[in-house]
Formats: C-alpha cells, structure tokens, sequence
C-alpha cells in the first residue's frame, strides 16, 4: 500500500510585539485579524494596549542613558549592521510587502533595497550630524561657548502607512542614529514587515529597548501616546489630522515636540528629535 | 548693614521724557486703541503711576495684523535682503545713541537696578540688532536650506523681566529673516517698547514692519489666537506656554516657546569656592531673581555645604538694596505686587514644608515692592521651593555626595533650561556639562547671554532656540 502523498503544511509565523528586545504577546492577550490584498486571511498580530505601550516607554527609557552615551562611531556601526542583516531578510520582506501592500513582487524588493539603502545612509549620520548642526559662537567676551545637538529622549514614531517598510525604517532610523530611543506603533494596515523588521533589529547588536515595535490602532494608542509624561516627542507622520490635533492638545502637557515629515531622506527628520545645548567657559590664566 | 556707608549716587531722569499716555503702534503712527481703554503703569520702586497705557482688543490686534501683512506683501517681503539688514544696523545705532535714555526708563518702569539696566540690558539689545542685520542677506549660507523663507506675520509676546531685551531677541531676528512683527510688551512693562516704536520712526522703517499693541492676557490671547498670524514666538511662563500650544493644535501656525526654568548650579568641592560664591551669587540675585535661567537651585557637595553657605551668606551682606536708580545698588524693585504676592506665597511653602530661612537683615523701603535676599537651607527635593519656580531672589539649597547624585537631582526637574557646573577640573566640567538635561550650561561663570549664542530650553522650558544661527531657524519655514 502507498502512503499518500501529503502536501508539507507550511510553518507559519506568530507576529508578537518587540519590547526591550523581547518579542511577548500583548499584554490584553487581544489580537486582531489582518488580511492580504486580496482578502484571504494572512496573520493575527497583537493588539497592543495602552499597559503595552507604558511597558514599551519603560524599556525605551531604560534604554536611552546606554545608546545616547555609546560613541557615534558604535551607533553608526550598529546601523550599519541593521542594513546587512536586513539584506539577508530581503526575501521574506519583500514576499509580506507584496501580499499586504497588493504591489507586484519586482516593486516591493525594490522597496527593501531602498529601506536598505536609507539605513546605510542614516548609519552614516550618527557621527557627522553633530560637525553639521553644532557650532562654536564668537560670544564678546573672555568665554568659549559652543553648541552642540543631544537627543531629545524617547520618541513615539507613527510611520506613514505606504510604502510600509521604507517608511518604518526611514523613521526609526532617523529617530536612532542620534541616540534617541523609539517606540515605534506600526501602521495598523500593513503590521507585518514592522515586527519581521523587529527580528532584524533583535539581531544586530542593537540594545534591547533602543527601539520597541507595537502592532495595533494607532487611533486607540495615539491618545495615550500623546499623554504619557515620559515621551519627549513624537512622530506623528501617520496620524490623520483629527488625530494629529488630538496628539497635539494632550501633547501640550508636557510641551512634546510634535511633528510630521513629508520625506523619508533628510537630516531634518534629525535635528528635529534633537535639542541645542549650549555651554560658555571662561577663558583666563 | 555693611562695613561700608554709600552716598547717594543717583542717575538722572533728566533723560527720560515720559508721556501722560501712550497710544499703540500701528502702521508706523501711534493711534488711539479702539477699545477707548488704558491702564496705569507705575514704578515698582515707589508704587507711583507713571503713565497710562493703551489697552488693545481683537480689533486693534487686528488693525496691526492688517499693517503687518500689507508691509510683509508690499514692502518688507520683496525688499532685498541688504537692504533689509541696514535697517537692522540702523536701529542697533539709535539704539547705541539713546541708550542712556533706554537705561532709565528701563530702570523706572522695571524696577531693576540702573547698573543692569545701563551696563547689561540696553548693549545687549543693541548688540542683537547688529548681530541680525549681518545675517539679513546671509541667510541662504546659515545650512538651513539653500532658499529659507520667512513665516510672513508673526506674534511676539514678551515678558516684563528683561522688557527691551526680551524685545530685541524676539524683533531682531524676526526681521532679519524677513518677517513682519505684531508685538506685544508684558503690561507691566511697555514704557520701553514704545520707546523703540520711536526708534523705528527714526530709522525710517517702513510703516507696518513692527507693530506694538499693549494690553494684558486678553490682547496676548487675541494675538496667538489670530488667524492672520502665521508662527508665535512667545517668552514667559511654562503655563502659558501650554495655553499657547494647545490654542495652536490642528492649526497651521507653528510656535516658539521660551518658558520656565529652576536652574541647579552645582558646585563640587574642587571649585574655587570664591569665584563659585560670586557665581550663586549672580545666578539668583541678578535682575532680584526675575530670570527664566536663574540658578534657583544650589547644589552643593555635602563636605563644602557649611563653608560655601559661611562665605554666601558673608557675600550676601554686602548686597545692596534699594533705589534702583542709585549706582551702588545690586538688587533693585521685585516687579509688581503680583509678582511679590508669589514670592511671598512660596517663601511661606519653604518654611511650613520645613526648610530653613535666612534673608540679609537690610533695610526695606517703605513704599513699593521689595523683596530681601534670601536662602533657603535644608531644602529637600520634594519642597514646592525645589521644584516651583519663584522668579525672585530666593535661592533653594541642596547637598549631594556623588557627582552622579548631583546628575540626578540637578535633572529630577520637568524644567531644562540651564545649569550651572564649578569646578576646576576640565573632565568633570564637560562630563557634567554633558548629562545636564538643560538648553545652556554656564561652567564657572553663570548668567551669561550673548546675540552669537543660542538660548532656550530642553522639557517643558520651551521649544526652539534664540540666538546665534540656531536661533534663525525659529523665523524661517520648514526650518525647524
């Protein structure tokens, strides 16, 4: 007798939250079903509470004294590494972008080498944005004063939905190079390339808790987001004007510096999660 | 009080011309405000009423808005950037001539002593002014965009601590970017102001470049609220700060904020403890204390504590206070009643929360608002004077043990806007310097101020920076 030819069952992947390097479930133990462009059903992601997202902060706090005080040199380097090993997940990428994006598989590699590329090019701001933006001030008097840019703190990042992957990196790169830490809500619609991103950071040598990646409702966390007092800024790239101005009106408490970029590619996506720090010294003998 | 008696040496007001009312400054004249309202302003320093000044409504903030845009569409907006910039220069010239004039009057209707206002205020104002005009036809050179433009319109509201100097930072780069302004003097401060409106005259501005409209909260309101005002530029309290930002959400203007502080001024036992003395000093008592970046909160190693309050307390003796008009006097009129109520009512927190009281026993003047220099030991973090700013002279003392313990307690504040760090060693400075949570940090000196160095404030001190190239980019779109 012939044993019947069964198809190999696919081993399909559980997409969790990444909170101080770790990858749990939501703490609400609540999920919710996304779907392929086409409308078959393609994975149960978390849904990240508002417990999640104070967990998240908490990790990305703990996080910022370490990554803001490593060199720029090891930022860059570290960077770097997130490129190579995002190289290597082309495939995988590329296959998630395709489903839930509904673009042709030759458009969504190309959105990963651009996703590649723009983390090689943030990786090499980490130490150079500093020469750009920092000065050295002709004060009238016996003082030396300069200035120099420092990371603002902990930055919520609300990427633009389309194109998923580009968007995510751009932003979190951004956010990083100069030593902020992030957490990150990734776009409802399209979650999947977010928390593969994640395996990716998990596995190039950056800190637990530098970046922490939640999967549910930007309209549900963007509130709570917005009111945290340990959340310095916020990119607000994704929210939609009503939510923008909500963000913005409970943001006012602890003045947040809110804001929204129209490119992925620019060092002003920088300086603006940066503050100016300016120190005099008396010159004398 | 000291070892030393002083005769008077009083400056003439002789200088000063000041009118029975003033009207506001619209359009390059000075008109009547519809509102058909005035309110006295008086000097701090004998509670007297010195002029009546025009209390603008919506309607007057509109007729600025009006002469603002026309001269932004029209004039301002098209003029080439040098010639824009000799302007500027124009004005940091007057401003030079007539600084005398500028002093005192500062000094009658702020109550700061004449020393401040003669030998820190009014240069630096005019310092400002010729800094700017440099950068009116350099802006395309300042690696803020190969093309910066300006906002168009901008809101100005200023406070009544440093009122022309508060003036210059918001005005000066304002128009070297090319914007056109609608400011706003604090109401009990406007003599100054509209003495610059003259200045304007003088140096032939166009009419509708700088507008000026007094009033109180109300007349502010109707500025950030406007909606022919493109950007807020905004110097004052925290609180307000956060009225400002939320009256703007959802909105296209964007803001500059420059707020509250409760600066630590960290003093390690290596300092040179004589020079850390005159540093506290200066940090609290200059301008009484009413200073955004005062260092309000003393943080002093704990093996030093007994010897650096022995030498303060000394040093403290020999300030004088009194008529801010006399030259010998360091520390002058606390601003308004107000202002005293809120020193009085946070002085009376330190002692019921238990922190111990010590003010220089000198002679207080009868009339108007006076306030003695004060320190206040075994303070805790938790005491409303550790964490409230007081904006008078009152300075809040704390101990600490480890350079790390200092960290913590001097950044364990929702403030950042600046600190102080002495000692006479260079690695410690910078490493202090760099985890200080806090916009400008003065290592063995503080109170520093310079047009070529950017200001402003980490936290809830405010957003932006003024000052310096940093500081252009708080008047040039997409900028910042």
């Amino acid at each position: 007798m012939a044993t019947p030819v069964t198809p190999r069952i696919d081993v399909l992947k559980t997409y969790k939250l990444f909170i101080g390097g770790a990858f749990p479930r939501s703490e609400s133990g609540r999920v919710y079903a996304i779907k392929d462009s086409k409308g078959n059903h393609l994975a149960n992601p978390a849904l990240a509470s508002r417990k999640d997202l104070r967990d998240a902060v908490v990790a990305a706090r703990s996080a910022f004294g370490g990554w803001s005080g490593a060199t720029a040199y090891n930022r860059g380097q570290i960077l770097y590494r997130m490129a190579e090993i995002l190289e290597g997940r082309s495939e995988q990428l590329a296959v998630e972008i395709a489903a839930l994006e509904g673009v042709t598989p030759r458009v969504a590699s190309q959105q990963v080498q651009e996703s590649v590329d723009l983390l090689v090019w943030y990786a090499g701001w980490s130490d150079k944005i500093s020469t750009i933006a920092g000065s050295t001030n002709p004060v009238s008097g016996p003082y030396y004063n300069f200035s120099t840019p420092e990371p603002i703190g902990v930055v919520a990042v609300f990427a633009a939905a389309k194109p998923s992957l580009l968007n995510l990196v751009g932003a979190i790169a951004s956010v990083i190079t100069s030593g902020n830490t992030a957490v990150v809500v990734a776009s409802e619609k399209f979650p999947l390339s977010a928390i593969t991103f994640a395996e990716v950071l998990a596995t190039s040598d950056l800190p637990g808790g530098v970046v922490n990646i939640l999967t549910g409702s930007a309209a549900e966390l963007a509130p709570w987001t917005a009111s945290h007092m340990d959340i310095d800024a916020i990119d607000a790239s994704g929210l939609t004007p009503k939510q923008l101005k909500d963000a913005q009106l409970a943001g006012a408490a602890n003045l947040k510096r809110i804001r929204v970029f129209e490119s992925a590619k620019s060092p002003k996506r920088i300086l603006d999660f940066m503050e100016t720090k300016t120190v005099w010294h008396p010159i004398g003998i | 009080m000291s070892a030393f008696e002083y005769a008077p040496a009083l400056e003439s007001t002789s200088i000063v011309n000041i009118a029975d009312s003033y009207k506001l400054f619209i359009n390059g004249k000075f008109v009547a405000p519809k509102s058909g309202k005035y309110f006295p302003t008086i000097n701090p320093a004998t509670g007297k009423v010195l002029a009546k000044i025009a209390d603008a409504n919506a309607k007057d903030v509109d007729l600025a808005v009006l002469a603002a845009r026309n001269a932004y569409a029209k004039v301002w907006g098209k003029m080439p950037a040098a010639e824009r910039g000799k302007y500027l220069y124009r004005i940091a010239r007057i401003l030079q001539e007539r600084a005398r004039e500028f002093a005192v009057l500062e000094t009658l209707d702020n109550g700061k002593p004449i020393r401040e206002s003669r030998d820190t205020d009014i240069p630096l104002v005019a310092a400002h002014f010729f800094y700017h005009a440099g950068w009116a036809d350099k802006l395309q050179h300042a690696g803020l965009g190969d093309s910066p433009k300006p906002y168009g319109v901008v809101g100005q509201i200023i406070p009544w601590n440093f009122p022309m100097l508060m003036l210059a930072w918001k005005v000066a780069p304002a128009l070297a970017t090319g914007n056109t302004v609608v400011l706003k003097p604090a109401e009990t401060t406007s003599l100054t102001a509209l003495l610059f409106a003259e200045v304007c005259q003088q140096a032939g501005l166009p009419d509708g470049v700088v507008n000026i409209v007094t009033g109180a909260g109300a007349t502010g309101s109707a500025i950030v609220n406007h909606p022919g005002i493109d950007k807020i530029a905004f110097t004052g309290s925290t609180e307000v700060g956060k009225l400002i930002a939320t009256a703007i959400a959802g909105t296209k203007k964007s803001a500059t904020l420059e707020l509250g502080g409760k600066a630590a001024n960290i003093i390690y036992d290596d300092a040179a403890i004589d020079e850390a003395v005159e540093g506290i000093v200066n940090g609290i008592f200059f301008n009484q204390g009413h200073v955004c970046c005062a260092g309000s909160r003393l943080l002093v190693q704990e093996n030093i504590h007994d010897e650096v309050l022995e030498k303060l307390k000394i040093r403290m003796s020999h300030i004088r206070l009194g008529n801010p008009l006399d030259k010998n006097t360091d520390i002058g009129a606390i601003n308004s009643a107000a202002q005293l109520a809120k020193i009085k009512e946070l002085t009376a927190a330190g002692d019921s929360e238990g922190a111990d009281r010590w003010s220089v026993p000198c002679e207080i003047p009868s009339e108007g608002f006076w306030f003695p220099p004060t320190i206040f030991t075994g303070v805790s973090q938790t005491h409303r004077i550790a964490r409230e700013e007081i904006f008078g002279p009152v300075l809040s003392v704390l101990t600490f043990r480890t350079p790390q313990e200092a960290i913590e307690k001097a950044n364990n504040t929702p403030f950042g806007l600046s600190a102080g760090v002495w000692t006479e060693k260079g690695s410690k400075i910078l490493w202090t310097a760099s985890k200080l949570r806090a916009g400008v940090i003065w290592a063995n000196t503080f109170n520093k101020f310079d047009p070529a160095s950017p200001f402003g404030g980490y936290k809830e001190s405010g957003w932006g920076r003024e000052g310096g190239r940093h500081g252009l980019s708080a008047y040039l779109k997409g900028s910042n």
